[in-house]
């Protein structure tokens, strides 16, 4: 019964914004003007301040690199014109410290991979990982409304994980797929975060679902992900298929292909508690899922550029963003 | 925020701590593979150790000379000064951050960094420790004959031992201790334990802070050690 | 799934919000250079909380540890006994790598930033401790007996006669306790105390940044040496300072 009262919710919060956006589509007369960066004349796509909310107060968390930074800020800072009291703690650490601190009260939500969810809260085996990014969010519902938990629908943009290296490396020994290691990876390093061991969508997945074996494996922050490449240390890296380095640096770093799907790609979910969202107010779900409709694949990859490449703190990357898409003024 | 000293929840993370150290524990981070455990716990161990010696090695070879040489001779005072208030300046966290960025992460390259804390306490305690040795004897021993080299080794350096350790353990405190963060730079060592909570908990940060005091006094009562053979008998015995 | 309106103002490559990027085209910060001036220059505010916060920690935990240190070697001073037991104690606390100094503290004090106060502090007992009893121990007995002659009594003594003529080398103490202190003070990031620690971490791999977080750091402990230097100097002007290594 439960699932069906979060399906009508997802199916209100769509409508609403299908409604939305068509109202966007219908008033902004302007839409042909391609080349603008200044904001949109807002129109149906601005968010609106809502008196009740002011009674709220929400706390927005998030896990611990740039791009989940990125997406706390942007759900913060929407919420906050939504007119809710919002307080940041982004930077929480991994997925199940940011868990537990939903659990715990001590934020009221964050952005999750549905693809992480699944596999590392549920155990689902990655080839178990719906593709559809609605289904992988309704499965994860399944499994967190036994908790007392729910999730967002997802945006646009979908992240993995993924192996890659210096292009000279693999035109070395021939590598396009994962599969292509076989037989060489005994000879080379990889470098990963610390917790990639022990996930099934990282080292162990490798090792265990493609049967393969490094030279060694060393964890290494994961902001040193392009160093250990770039300084000749690390012969394979694990790296997202988000990062802007992928497209800004083409030229140097490349990834091979997941051909057995051992990398499932998640989209983003916002994980909250549903009494939190009882209580938030119908405006809750819906200025995360009115904010996140931008998010397209290309837009997601700019925001990381901006953060991780040309060091802009993700506050003002996400404000520039919201600006930018008319969400604010 | 408990304002009761040593409750029952302090014995409690003692325990988890200890049991971390002893037995693979489940980690944190779902995927099935056990973390903790008496195994990897010595081979963190064994590669703090072999980084901290290394270090402290690299240190020794380039800082005792320069300072047997300076002290012997008396000169560069405000130069030994300058380098052990310099030393003592330089955040460990900054200079691992900045090896890793310009020269690379791997063993190598993080024992020089170490060495570059190690130097200046060695250095300028050699320095003073030379320094301040009785003129009176140094110009009897070259009054009945004794080479420079020889004043150096049969005179200077036993009534300097005290001093010159003292530098050898403060340079030994600041390797090990900037060892324990060597995982931020892919050398993995007990600070893995402390710095990736995420994976380990908090009973393996708890546990990986006892083991990395635990080899830091190892370290201390080795060298206090080593000192106590090398100190000749006089010294000994008026040592306050 | 997206609306038109919405992809053509945040939208496509090249248009609106999303930009061109190559290899060659990137800002100095997004290369792997060591150091790059102009972005330092722009975005020093972003240290300034750091800035602040280190200097609280490192004010309030010399104070702290001073205090402490001083009160206890003041006590070790008249009875002898304590003396070698407090040095080793001491000895021991700073032997202890910092890092794992604030973990072995947090079960007890909590999570809160005192606990980086309360660590670094104790890192300093050694130090100020240790140079206080070496100054205190190096009045010579005669000017103890000239004070006694002219019917001072013993704590006059203490503060009026040997504090004075232990003056610097209690301040060479505090001296190599500050500078220590700044040094270690930028691990507090890990045990959530702030300070330069912070930014530091949260880039790491950020050349420009290493070097801002390192060298703000540096500078505090050089311009707190140069100040307990003058302080010491202005002090005690019969006699030049002390310098212990």
């Amino acid at each position: 019964m439960r699932t069906k009262k979060t399906r009508l919710r997802g199916a209100v919060a769509v409508l609403l914004a299908l409604a939305l956006t068509l109202g966007v589509a219908a008033c902004g007369s302007s839409d042909d003007d391609s080349g603008s960066t200044e904001a949109s004349e807002g129109g149906g796509g601005a968010i609106v301040a809502n008196p009740d909310n002011a009674k709220v107060n929400l706390t927005i968390g998030s896990k611990n690199f740039p791009e989940q930074e990125i997406l706390g800020e942007i759900y913060a800072q929407a919420l906050g014109a939504a007119g809710y009291k919002v307080k940041s703690d982004l930077n929480l650490g991994s997925e199940t410290v940011a868990l537990q601190s939903v659990k715990s009260g001590a934020i009221s939500g964050y952005p999750e991979y549905a693809s992480t969810a699944l596999t590392s809260f549920f155990g689902l085996e990655p080839e178990e990982v719906p593709a559809d990014a609605n289904e992988a969010q309704e499965k994860a519902n399944e499994e967190f409304e036994k908790e007392g938990l729910t999730a967002f629908p997802p945006t646009p943009f979908a992240s993995a994980n993924a192996v890659g290296t210096l292009k000279k490396t693999a035109e070395k020994y021939g590598l396009e797929t994962i599969s292509d290691l076989e037989g060489v990876s005994e000879k080379l390093s990889l470098y990963g975060s610390p917790e990639c061991r022990q996930r099934i969508d990282c080292l162990a997945g490798l090792e265990q679902l493609y049967g393969l074996e490094f030279k060694s494996f060393h964890p290494v922050d994961i902001g040193l992900r392009y160093t250990v490449l770039e300084k000749g240390q690390a012969d394979l890296s694990i790296l997202f298929t988000t990062d802007p380095q992928l497209s800004a640096e083409k030229d140097k770093f490349v990834i091979l292909e997941d051909d057995k799907e051992v990398f499932p790609s998640g989209n983003v979910i916002f994980v909250t508690k549903q009494s939190t969202a009882q209580k938030a107010g119908p405006d809750y779900e819906k200025t995360i899922v009115q904010v996140q409709e931008g998010l397209t694949l290309p837009v997601m990859q700019e925001l990381d550029a901006r953060v991780e490449l040309e060091k802009q703190t993700p506050k003002e990357a996400a404000a520039a963003y919201l600006k930018s898409a008319g969400y604010t003024g | 925020m408990s304002t009761l000293p040593l409750p029952h929840p302090v014995l409690a993370s003692l325990e988890g701590a200890i049991e971390f150290i002893f037995t693979p524990q489940s980690s944190n981070v779902t995927g099935g593979k056990k973390v903790g455990g008496i195994d990897q716990v010595v081979e963190l161990t064994l590669n703090q150790i072999e980084l901290s010696l290394l270090a402290l090695l690299l240190s020794l070879l380039v800082a005792l000379p320069i300072g047997l040489y300076l002290g012997h001779r008396g000169i560069g005072e405000l130069f030994a000064t300058a380098i052990a208030n310099a030393g003592r300046a330089v955040p460990e966290l900054a200079l691992i951050a900045f090896m890793a960025t310009a020269i690379g992460v791997g063993v190598l390259n993080l024992t020089i960094a170490l060495a570059v804390l190690g130097v200046p306490p060695i250095l300028a305690n050699t320095f003073v420790g030379i320094n301040q040795v009785d003129r009176a004897s140094v110009e009897a021993a070259r009054g009945i004959g004794m080479t420079e080299f020889e004043i150096l080794r049969k005179v200077e350096i036993p009534l300097a031992i005290p001093t010159i350790f003292t530098g050898i353990r403060g340079a030994s405190i600041a390797i090990v201790a900037t060892a324990t963060i060597a995982p931020l730079a892919g050398v993995l060592t007990l600070g893995d334990f402390i710095i990736n909570q995420n994976v380990y908990g908090d009973s393996g940060v708890l546990a990986g802070a006892i083991m990395v005091s635990l080899l830091a006094l190892v370290f201390e009562f080795s060298l206090a050690g080593v000192q106590h053979l090398l100190t000749s008998k006089g010294l000994k015995l008026r040592s306050a | 799934m997206t609306s038109p309106a919405l992809l053509a103002a945040v939208g496509e490559v090249g248009k609106g919000f999303v930009q061109e990027r190559s290899s060659d085209t990137l800002p100095c910060q997004a290369t792997d250079k060591l150091f790059c001036p102009d972005w330092a220059w722009e975005h020093l505010d972003r240290y300034g909380t750091p800035t602040v916060q280190h200097l609280e920690l490192v004010v309030i935990s010399v104070l702290l540890g001073f205090a402490v240190a001083f009160g206890l070697a003041l006590l070790a001073h008249r009875r002898r006994w304590l003396q070698t037991p407090l040095l080793g104690v001491t000895g021991i606390l700073f032997t202890i790598p910092s890092i794992a100094f604030f973990f072995l503290l947090l079960p007890i004090t909590g999570r809160v930033r005192h606990t980086a106060i309360i660590a670094l502090a104790i890192y300093t007992l050694q130090i100020i401790y240790r140079n206080t009893m070496t100054g205190l121990a190096n009045v010579p007995e005669s000017v103890k007996d000239a004070a006694r002659g002219m019917g001072m009594t013993d704590r006059q003594i203490l503060w009026q006669v040997e504090l004075r003529l232990a003056t610097p080398e209690i301040f060479a103490g505090l001296q190599i306790a500050t500078v220590s202190t700044v040094a270690i003070a930028t691990l507090a990031v890990f045990a959530g105390g702030g300070g330069l620690g912070k930014p530091l971490y949260e880039h790491i791999s950020f050349g420009t940044n290493i070097v801002l977080s390192g060298g703000i750091a540096i500078l505090m402990a050089i311009a707190f040496g140069v100040l307990l230097f003058g302080l010491q100097r202005r002090l005690t002007p019969w006699r030049r300072g002390a310098t212990t290594i």
